[in-house]
This record gives C-alpha cells, structure tokens and sequence, in this order.
C-alpha cells in the first residue's frame, strides 16, 4: 500500500481511537496528560491511565511484529540529543497542557482555540528547530 | 470500573495501530515531515488530517449526549483564555519535537516496538514533567 494510504487509515484509526474514549470514558485522549496522571498519580484515577497506555504500547509493538517489510526503530541518534529533547517536550507538554494528541487531535477535534493557538506554536517553533539543526549540521 | 479500564485498553490499542501503522512512529518520517524547507515529506499530512477530521466529525456526536455511556461526566477543559503559559509551553515542546522527531504517542510506542531510542527519551520526557511540577509550585 502507498505510504499517503498507511498515513491516512492510521490517522482515521486515531481519531477513532479518541472518538471511542471520549464516548465511553469522557476522557480525552491526550498521551502527556494520561502519562501525566500515571507518573504522578492522582488518587483513584490511574488504572484506566495505565491501561490505555498498555494498550498503546502493546498494540504498536504488535503491528510493528506483523506488519510485512516495516523498518527497524531508528537507533543512530545521540544520547544527548534525545535526553534533552525529552526533557523539553515533558516540560513543554506540561507547561502548556497537551501534545500533539491533545492538543492536536483531540483539541482541534472539539474546535478548541487554545488548541489551535497551541498547534500553531508548536508546530512553528518545531519546523524552525528542524530548520536550525539542518543547516547548523551542514 | 472494570469497564472503564476495557475501554481505556481497546482505545489505547486502537491508537496505538494507528501511530504504528500511519509512520509516526519513525522519527525519521516525522523529521523529514518537519524539514519543510528541506526534503520535505508531506505524508504526515495524511495523519494529522485524518485524525482530526475524524474527531471533528465524530466528536460532535459525542458530545451531543448528556454524558459519556460508562461515567457520569465529560472531563472536557472549558479553559477559553490564552495566556503566555500555554504559548511558552507549546512552543518548548515544539522544539523539543523538533529535535529528535518524537512527541509522547509515539514515544511511548517506542517502547513496544523496540526502540532503544526510547529507553532514554521516555525517562527524559518523565524528568521533564517532573522539572516543570518543581517550578511550577516553586
């Protein structure tokens, strides 16, 4: 299948997904938040938490397992780029209340316009960054 | 309770399908996605979109009801104000995306799929949160 075909049924499949968690739970599927609420608990609330983010995992290991001629996991980057490239994307989705789940498929989703102030924010800060460390490395 | 956690599961698992099966799981697809005055990818275009046409579609019905099927509430924010937390916030994370290619959906899928990257990234996104916890009440 053509990789805009795989992008556009696993983006429907995600919407879904979200669709599916806000009908029977009312919750919103936003990943940094559920994370959130696991890590630093919050009393009475973690099962469902730690179930969806099973589920997430298990599940993306699982297609990954079965999917036909699907690349290896990239492994090459450095250790330092991803330590602080960590620390700022668990500091910035706290910061401003959601990532690119929340903030963009659920946020966007309900018609949200901090969402879509912050989809714009971070998509321009995360171009521009991509933008800097290509020429900074050529 | 049993069934919310059911539910959390087959949504996370449903999401987590899709982040796998749509390429945002390869951080190289997703940078390659950022290098829009580069080598630009446009198929993550396909994600996003058809992700949030989905919730925006669905979500309308869901929301129409009084309240989800398995809790009494929909614990949706009504924050309406943009403020400079928000900004800064999604701004951070945007660079933090930005550098290495993940947000916290496809990290944590990471790990399912058997990405070392993720080993470090995860606890890095973790630590984040916690930094921002220790400002933000300091």
């Amino acid at each position: 299948m053509p990789t805009w075909v795989l992008a556009l049924v696993g983006g429907v499949l995600i919407g879904v997904a979200a669709s599916l968690l806000l009908w029977l739970n009312g919750r919103i599927a936003g990943v940094s938040g559920i994370l959130n609420g696991v890590v630093f608990n919050r009393a009475g609330d973690t099962a469902w938490r730690v179930a969806f983010l099973l589920g997430l995992i298990v599940a993306a290991g699982l297609y990954m397992a079965a999917a036909p001629g699907a690349s290896l996991p990239r492994a090459d980057f450095s250790r330092g780029g991803l330590i602080v490239a960590g620390l700022l994307v668990g500091f910035g989705t706290r910061m401003g209340n959601g990532c690119t789940s929340g903030h963009g498929v659920c946020g966007l989703g309900r018609l949200s316009l901090r969402s879509f102030v912050a989809v714009i924010a971070f998509m321009t800060t995360a171009i521009v960054t991509k933008f800097i460390v290509r020429h900074a490395g050529s | 309770m049993r069934r919310l956690i059911l539910a959390a599961l087959a949504s996370g698992g449903l999401f987590g399908i899709g982040l796998a099966m749509s390429g945002m799981t390869d951080p190289r697809r997703v940078l390659g996605f950022l290098d829009v005055f580069g080598e630009f990818d446009p198929a993550l275009l396909f994600v996003l979109g058809g992700a949030v046409v989905t919730t925006t579609v669905l979500f309308r019905f869901v929301l129409r009801r009084g309240s989800p099927v398995l809790a009494s509430t929909f614990h949706v924010s009504n924050l309406q104000h943009l403020d400079r937390r928000l900004l800064a916030g999604a701004a951070i994370f945007g660079v933090g995306w930005g550098i290495a290619g993940y947000c916290p959906g496809p990290a944590l899928a990471g790990l399912g799929i058997g990405s070392i990257e993720a080993l470090w990234f995860v606890p890095s996104m973790i630590a984040g949160m916690l930094l921002h916890r220790l400002v933000a009440r300091a």
